[in-house]
């Protein structure tokens, strides 16, 4: 209900949420024998504290943007497409083709070609799940989950097989120089200081942030973004009004799809410049929980990628330098998402009660 | 006062949601063997107050009595055991039990079910005797009629020996015959000594069977008189806080030319249901032509065809052309291309987008109209919210605040801004369902002027309504449907209630 101000709803609970998740962190923390203050100073260090971990912080939020974007739109219309995984394996492998196949002369050019290349790709792995769902009625969480095990097996398929580079490895050739995406390091050379240098945070950064602004423009400014979000809150209203469900399921989860491809153009052309097995990484996974805090809205999803950026960079510090187990961060995160998803309420609850008391007061 | 204690008596009640008062300091007292009404609008917390009652939900403070003893009903086993019985407005019967199955339920005497069963099948026939309560012990409850239903449920609650019975809202569902059948039961009941509470919001129920009558306004309990010392313009005006016409004032319709020509119409549902059998019937310019019957007879159907989202075989015509019932013109979009307006019956799951701000809501099915976009890309918020004002304005909704989501305005105010909607865009044809239904009395006198004035410029009505009341003072013309089919067409001035009711019940005139 609307018993909370829009702030509080927007900034407060999942600022509650993540410092709960901070501080049952913490006791886990403690519990395995290492301190959990500077367990924290390590992460915000590593993570925060160099241009180099912000290079890494960024190059994965950037991933985080496009998946989470991908939910986020698609939950506009109710469409629930944990097939992002999937989407942006299918985009990599969109760029793959396109980077390996086409001599480009620039890299601006190779990034526009992968660029549609990885949404062309992405849309098509979501566009099966999509047309069973509008025409067929078969659950579309149930489906693109299954493709995502399709896409995994479907890039097995081809990085062994007729993509496969010589020697032992199931991977690409490297693609060409003139694909190469310049990096932060190459883009913020200035004369003596060198910054973000080796972290592979590159130009799609900046592709990610016109996302978001396109798919703000889309749902919130457009007739199409009108009718995605109409069918979204009720599908009777829709029909009475004239929407096209099947076209509205269809549209919707193309634009998904093709964001979630078009993390490929940041992992696969920006970051390995070339394709290897399982290169999503789980980012598709990531998004869910991305577009999930940040309430389906792109510049809520911003700030979740940055701070799952900066939890996984931040994460991989503490590997590096403690005796904190890696699993240990994907505890971190999992109670992230526990408290900014699945736990909503316990925060809102008592928050909405507290809000009335003080009106009354 | 007398020496008897009150059968309920309810003393300073009071229940709050949030920052709504469902229910202010209410005291209440009902004597045995009454029939004790209980009116008000929608959200006047009549409801409120019955679940309290029923054990549904805790008062925030307040007492309640039984029999004058002090009752804590925390649950509705409890209010069972201090001999409340409560029929819903939506029954809660198991559909593919039986009458005594559905009776037995949650009453069992023991884990072995034929004892029960045969025990109730015995009660079952006195009770039938004692109250005229007939009904087939061994049918199903999806075969038989509401009528039937609403008689198993009355029976349930006796069964458990309830002396009190909460009835809400339980003509809803009914034809006049079916109504009329109920009253003779509940004044059986009341003659065995039983009270009854009547919660509704038609008038003439109440002066026709009622002893006492409370009046709620807004979570208070305004008045509770004597039926008999009361009449209908006094209870309305105590529900609505001021004077109320109800009667619509209208000059005789000045008919043109034909705009809707619908021909042997037939629809067949999803589930091999066929819902409308060979319909036929023309609407004309300048004409309310209203269609009567009990829920779930066809109109639902006739109005999504006719709207555009149900298909249909047949033929309908609209200003003399022939209009697409299956193929890709079959949509609301281009249902409204062809000058067809409509208020759906149920405007929370169809008319309106709860979640959506009013002036998104009111752009709803016109989004593609031109004086809503900015340019080719873009749609005019600014556009949509300054036509919003202006419309609420017209209208009188209140608040009159674009921004606010629809589910912020009550029933009343969100029938208005569908209606502006739909009335604003000019149409040659305006299918309105229902267009009272949880409609506050005050803004149910705005709204039938409304349409009456629409049929004053020489628009074509097809007006759909399970009220009969708002269907005779309204219609031009009116014909009756029933199980799919009209059953036949009556001039409101050459007909009444009775006879409409016969037609509504299946049964064709002079026959019966």
């Amino acid at each position: 209900m609307d018993a909370l101000p829009k702030w509080a709803d927007v900034i407060l609970i999942p600022v509650i949420s993540i410092l709960l998740a901070a501080v049952l962190s913490a006791l886990v923390i403690l519990a395995i024998g290492e301190n959990p203050w500077d367990a924290l100073k390590l992460m915000v260090d590593g993570a925060l504290g160099s241009t180099y971990g912000w290079g890494y912080t960024i190059y994965y939020a950037t991933n985080f943007i496009f998946t989470g974007l991908a939910v986020a739109i698609a939950s506009q219309a109710k469409l629930f497409n944990i097939g992002g995984e999937g989407q942006a394996l299918l985009g990599g492998l969109g760029v793959a083709v396109v980077c390996l196949y086409i001599p480009w002369p620039h890299w601006t050019l190779a990034l526009l070609g992968a660029a549609a290349a990885a949404a062309l790709f992405g849309a098509a792995w979501a566009a099966i799940p999509a047309f069973l769902q509008a025409k067929r009625g078969s659950h579309i969480v149930i489906t693109t989950i299954m493709f995502n095990f399709i896409a995994a097996a479907l890039l097995n398929y081809f990085l062994i097989g007729a993509l496969k580079a010589p020697g032992m490895e199931p991977a690409t050739a490297k693609f060409a120089e003139t694909t190469h995406l310049p990096s932060f390091q190459d883009m913020f050379n200035f004369g003596e200081t060198t910054f973000f240098r080796g972290a592979p945070a590159n130009v799609t950064f900046f592709v990610a942030l016109a996302a978001c602004v396109f798919v703000w423009a889309l749902v919130w400014r457009t007739r199409l973004g009108y009718e995605i979000r109409s069918f979204g809150e009720s599908e009777s209203a829709a029909k009475y009004a004239g929407i096209n469900p099947t076209k509205i399921i269809m549209v919707t989860m193309l634009i998904s799809g093709a964001l979630a491809g078009m993390m490929a153009i940041n992992n696969v052309q920006g970051e390995a410049e070339r394709l290897v097995l399982n290169a999503a990484e789980g980012a598709g996974f990531i998004g869910i929980a991305v577009a999930l805090m940040g309430r389906n809205h792109p510049f809520g999803v911003l700030l979740a990628a940055l701070l799952f950026g900066f939890l996984y960079q931040g994460g991989a510090e503490l590997a590096l330098w403690t005796s904190i187990p890696r699993e240990l961060i994907i505890v971190i995160q999992a109670l992230v998402i526990l408290f900014t998803g699945a736990l909503d309420n316990m925060v809102r609850m008592p928050l909405a009660r507290l809000f009335l008391a003080m009106r009354r007061a | 006062m007398t020496d008897i204690a009150p059968a309920i008596e309810l003393k300073g009640i009071s229940k709050s949601f949030g920052p709504v008062k469902a229910n202010k300091d209410i005291s209440i007292r009902v004597m045995p063997g009454t029939i004790h009404g209980i009116i008000g609008e929608n959200g006047a917390g009549k409801s409120t107050l019955m679940s309290i009652l029923y054990g549904f939900y805790k008062a925030d403070a307040g007492e309640v009595f039984i029999g004058g003893e002090k009752k804590n009903i925390t649950d509705s086993q409890a209010a069972i055991a201090a001999g409340i019985g409560m029929v819903f407005q939506h029954f809660k019967l198991v559909e593919n039990f039986t009458v005594l199955e559905n009776i037995v339920l949650g009453a069992e005497d023991s884990g072995l079910l034929k004892p029960s069963l045969a025990r109730a099948r015995r009660e079952l026939k006195s009770l039938a005797d004692e109250y005229e309560l007939n009904v087939d012990p061994d049918a199903v409850i999806q075969d038989v009629g509401v009528g039937m239903q609403q008689r198993v449920e009355i029976l349930k609650a006796l069964y458990r020996k309830a002396d009190i019975l909460i009835l809400d809202e339980p003509t809803g569902v009914l034809t006049p015959a079916e109504a009329d059948h109920l009253f003779r039961i509940l004044e059986n009941l009341r003659r065995e000594g039983k009270t009854i509470i009547l919660i509704t919001h038609k008038l003439r129920e109440i002066m026709d069977i009622t002893d006492t009558v409370s009046v709620m306004r807004r979570g208070e309990m305004t008045a509770t008189v004597k039926t008999s010392e009361t009449n209908p313009p006094h209870l309305a005006e105590l529900m609505v806080g001021r004077k109320v016409l109800l009667r619509v004032d209208k000059a005789p319709a000045q008919i043109g030319r034909k705009i809707l020509e619908v021909k042997d119409l037939n629809v067949t549902d999803a589930k091999g249901v066929h819902r409308l059998k060979g319909i036929s019937f023309d609407v004309h310019a300048g004409e309310i032509l209203g269609i009567a019957g009990v829920a779930g007879n066809g109109q639902s159907e006739l109005l999504e065809v006719l709207g555009g989202y149900e298909k249909a075989t047949g033929s309908i015509m609209m200003n003399g052309e022939a209009i697409d019932l299956t193929g890709a013109k079959s949509d609301g979009q281009s249902r409204r291309k062809r000058g067809i307006a409509h208020v759906p019956e149920d405007r929370q799951r169809e008319g309106l987008i709860m979640d959506f701000h009013a002036w998104e809501n009111t752009g709803f099915g016109y989004h593609h109209d031109e004086k809503y976009q900015k340019n080719a890309l873009f749609m005019d918020n600014a556009a949509l919210k300054r036509d919003t004002e202006e419309k609420m304005a017209r209208f009188d909704v209140r608040p009159p605040d674009p921004n606010l989501a629809a589910k912020s305005f009550s029933g009343g105010n969100q029938q208005k801004i569908v209606l502006a909607r739909e009335i604003e865009r000019n149409p040659d044809l305006l299918l309105i369902g229902q267009p009272t239904r949880g409609v506050d009395i005050g803004a149910i006198e705005f709204i039938h002027q409304q349409i009456v004035a629409l049929r004053d410029q020489g628009k074509a009505i097809l007006l759909v309504s399970v009220e009969l009341e708002e269907i005779l003072s309204l219609s031009d013309r009116i014909a009756v449907m029933f199980d799919g089919k009209i059953m036949g067409e009556r001039m409101p001035q050459n007909t009444d209630e009775k006879e409409l009711g016969l037609l509504m019940a299946g049964m064709t005139g002079g026959h019966s």
